[in-house]
């Protein structure tokens, strides 16, 4: 059996975790499902791809590529600004929507709210880029051996490699800093949080900044190996959600964990029945795990 | 005569408007107290002192905390100044280890004095020091109880209130918690108590407040009262003070 | 000019009053029980295809061709719709009203995958077509045509308004708005009060089936790229803005925003050059989607919403 699908799926994963870390975080602190983060994926991609171009006409179009990689410092200069520029966005729906049902204490408005303002900022990309896909570049690379009848892009690798330092310092972040430790307090109960000192406003602000910045970087990734679309991160939202929940809403590793299986079991079902019905086994998992055991692989909830 | 460090002055204050639960409650506690709030079920004890803590909503009236009004402070403002508060449950977090739910209290205080008052509380408490990277989830009741009591303690409050803090303890923890409480007033911090279990309360209070349905009955030191048959049959049920204990 | 008006009228009217069809079928779900269904394009699409296939004329390659009466295929429809509800509502009722919204959303996107997929059962993304239109007899002559149909369907409005209205105010109705409304009642009813749900919920996607029926039928032709989420999201906007949990608001709601929708996409059609249309008709969903958000905030129990009804779950 060709384990290609293996590597394939490592990579979707990858991206898939990042966005469900973003997605897991966002749902157990601020406590409802966010359908408007599929629109942080794409609002931060477009935004990477204007800065990219906007860098790169500045310096005249003469950057040249990192080592065998298919872009150059200036995707990376541009993406960390437009992560930053997404967290920003977060933190204005929040601030124009989020907060003012937030108080009114019923979740699932907000919920709905969230699907309003996804349609909303998905329609207004597809607006201003039509829905014509887009890409960072139009080189092809070459896919290197590497055992075990596996072949990865430089591109591919470097997004594992990136995957991994960015989870590892989420991780560090929520463990050892005040703000992530404010985070952690909020999840699992914002009264005492309070009563302890934290200032709960701050800690969801930074949990938006946080879910722009992750999700930004699974859009860039989504851009750099794929395509960009309008529709590339709603069409993400479903796997994102079932590697969420899967993991246990609350868990980082389980969000990662989640995120792998997800895309290894997308990929082994495109290898076993073909591509048409990828979007499916998102939802399958998803039904799965609501029936075996809602509250996801590590108990974190419920 | 002294300021009181704790003014409460005339509190309203309940779940819903219109249906106070709190009706018009004064008191004053003085630093270096321990005062006591005592009464029978559903007399608002548990409300009054969330409601100086700021979890339930207040209607009227003031809280003073050593000068400054606190009556529209935001929960999480008061930590810093010095008002500590112990819930009755859900009062540490479980899936934090005992280290965490004691940095994150810290984390009110300046950096330079946070890692000197963790190891104070570590001293305070050598129970939690033996296990400090154990989950608090995984705690015995009695454990759980003093963590809270670390978990405010450390913010170095001025006052510490706490709501219940014997409950669904074995009378050897409660006596333990409550010899904790009184090592706590040795070292100087103001404590305010609402307990279902007078007798343990009033050998350890200065003075304690009786509520009946959200009003103060009666006021006075705890040896009076604990020595006076007829306020024990008339508020509290003379078996609570002979026997629970 | 007249004639073409009124031509125009009853046309736009009966589409209007099918998605009033479906708003009354989420109404009960979302106004009167609480539960959030994110997946309406889906409940919508299985009674329209269920109906096509029935109804349809044999086309070779493809399943179906049955060519069954419009009127059994509408009752297909609704029956169909109500029994993929039932086993949805039985997998996720239980769980929080989130994951609800999760997996009727996932309902949606699957079976507009297999929609488009299943070419030889679904005829695929070139859709079914030929499918018999009520008073197919008056096609050639437009006036008469809309007109009869107009009232076919206004009949069919009407019936399952008051088919509701009774429902709504019979003890069955009382129940759901009390567990909508204290979920801890809900609680001590036990298992019951997820039966309630799984009843309104199943009985909700029938309505949504059975009005997808009456679109598929009415046009003649339909095709996957008809059941996307807009849909969905139109119909939210339509019940929130018109008031939740109030079946003329319902009603009202789907008039008032297919209108918007029409004149909004007339004006942008005129005005917008050919090669921009589908950029225009994003911007269409950017202005409802601010103004579902905008009601959600200033006014969340919409124009005709009661205060007492709804908004112990919208907080008004």
């Amino acid at each position: 059996m060709n384990l290609q699908f293996l590597a394939d799926g490592i990579v979707m994963g990858s991206l898939i975790g990042l966005g469900a870390v973003g997605v897991t975080l966002s749902y157990s602190i601020l406590r409802f499902a966010n359908f408007a983060h599929g629109e942080f994926i794409a609002w931060g991609t477009y935004m990477t791809l204007i800065l990219a171009a906007a860098i790169g006409t500045l310096f005249g179009g003469h950057t040249g590529t990192i080592g065998p990689l298919s872009f150059g410092w200036p995707l990376l200069a541009a993406g960390t600004a437009a992560a930053a520029l997404t967290g920003g966005l977060a933190i204005a729906l929040d601030y124009v929507l989020f907060s003012k049902l937030r108080s009114k204490g019923n979740a699932i408005v907000m919920v709905m709210a969230s699907f309003g303002a996804s349609m909303a900022l998905r329609s207004l990309l597809e607006f201003v880029f039509t829905s014509r896909p887009a890409y960072f570049t139009r080189d092809i690379q070459m896919a290197i051996p590497v055992g075990l009848g596996i072949r990865l892009t430089p591109d591919q690798f470097f997004l594992i490699f990136l995957t991994m330092i960015i989870v590892i310092g989420v991780d560090r972040f929520l463990a050892s800093t005040s703000t992530g430790r404010g985070m952690r307090a909020v999840s699992e109960n914002p009264t005492l949080a309070r009563v302890a000192g934290v200032d709960v406003e701050r800690v969801i602000r930074a949990t938006w900044i946080i879910a722009g910045i992750l999700a930004t970087v699974s859009g860039m990734m989504l851009g750099v190996i794929v395509q960009i679309r309008p529709f590339m991160g709603f069409d993400l939202l479903l796997p994102l959600f079932a590697a969420a929940i899967l993991g246990s809403i609350g868990s980082m590793p389980g969000a990662v964990l989640g995120g792998l299986i997800v895309g290894v079991a997308e990929a082994a079902a495109v290898q076993v029945i073909g591509a048409d019905y990828r979007a499916a086994v998102a939802f399958l998992i998803l039904i799965a795990v609501l029936l075996v055991k809602p509250s996801g692989l590590f108990g974190v909830r419920e | 005569m002294t300021r009181a460090l704790l003014d409460v002055e005339a509190l309203e204050a309940g779940y819903e408007p219109g249906a106070s639960i709190v009706r018009g409650i004064s008191l004053k506690v003085m630093a270096g107290e321990i005062v006591a709030v005592l009464g029978p079920n559903g007399a608002g004890k548990s409300t009054l002192i969330k409601a100086i803590a700021g979890l339930v909503a207040k209607f009227s009236g003031s809280v003073t905390l050593d000068g400054t009004d606190i009556t529209t402070a935001k929960v999480h403002e008061l930590a810093r100044r010095g008002l500590g508060f112990v819930p009755q449950t859900e009062n540490v977090f479980t899936l934090m280890s005992i280290a965490d739910n004691l940095r994150l209290a810290a984390d009110v205080l300046p950096k330079a004095s946070r890692s000197g008052q963790i190891d104070a509380m570590f001293e305070l408490f050598p129970d939690l020091a033996r296990q400090r990277k154990l989950a608090a989830g995984r705690l015995s009741g009695g454990q759980r109880q003093m963590l809270a009591v670390a978990r405010a303690l450390l913010a170095k409050p001025r006052i510490l209130m706490l709501d219940e803090a014997s409950a669904g303890l074995s009378p050897r923890l409660v006596g333990q918690v409550f010899a904790k409480l009184a090592e706590i007033r040795a070292k100087g911090i103001t404590i305010l108590l609402v307990e279902q279990n007078a007798k343990a309360a009033l050998s350890l209070a200065d003075r304690a407040l009786i509520l009946v349905e959200g009003m103060v009955a009666h006021e006075g030191p705890a040896e009076a009262i604990a020595s006076d048959p007829s306020i024990g049959r008339l508020y509290l049920g003379a078996r609570r003070l002979e026997g629970t204990a | 000019m007249i004639l073409d008006l009124i031509t125009y009228g009853a046309f736009f009217l009966v589409t209007a009053l099918s998605y009033g069809i479906i708003c009354l079928g989420l109404n009960l779900q979302w106004g009167q029980t609480g539960l959030f269904n994110v997946g309406v394009a889906g409940f919508v699409a299985i009674g329209a295809y269920t109906s096509a296939l029935l109804t349809t004329p044999d086309v070779g390659e493809r399943f179906g061709g049955f060519g069954l009466p419009i009127w059994m295929g509408w009752m297909s429809a609704a029956f169909v719709s109500g029994l993929a509800a039932a086993i949805i509502g039985a997998i996720t009722l239980r769980l929080r009203a989130d994951y609800l919204a999760i997996t009727t959303f996932g309902v949606a996107i699957t079976i507009h995958l297999v929609v488009l997929n299943a070419t030889t059962i679904t005829g695929g993304p070139f859709g079914i077509g030929f499918i018999p239109r009520p008073f197919g007899g008056l096609q050639e002559q437009s006036l008469l045509f809309n007109l009869a149909n107009l009232s076919l369907v206004s009949g069919v409005t009407a019936g399952v308004y008051f088919a509701l209205e009774r429902l709504i105010h019979s003890p069955w109705g009382r129940v759901l708005r009390a567990i909508r409304e204290d979920e801890g009642a809900a609680t001590t009813l036990g298992k019951n009060a997820n039966v309630f749900r799984l009843q309104a919920f199943v009985l909700g996607s029938a309505f949504m089936g059975f009005a997808g029926a009456i679109q598929a039928h009415f046009i003649g032709f339909i095709a996957p790229e008809n059941y996307l989420s807009a849909i969905t999201f139109q119909v939210w906007a339509m019940l929130i803005i018109g008031g939740s949990g109030n079946n003329r608001g319902a009603l009202l709601g789907a008039i008032l925003v297919w209108a918007l929708w029409s004149i909004t996409g007339a004006a942008l059609g005129a005005i917008v050059p050919a090669e921009h249309q589908a950029r225009a008709a994003a911007l269409q969903i950017v202005f409802i989607g601010i103004g579902l958000a905008a009601i959600l905030v200033i006014r969340p129990r919409g124009l005709l919403g009661e205060m007492t009804k709804v908004s112990r779950v919208l907080n008004d």
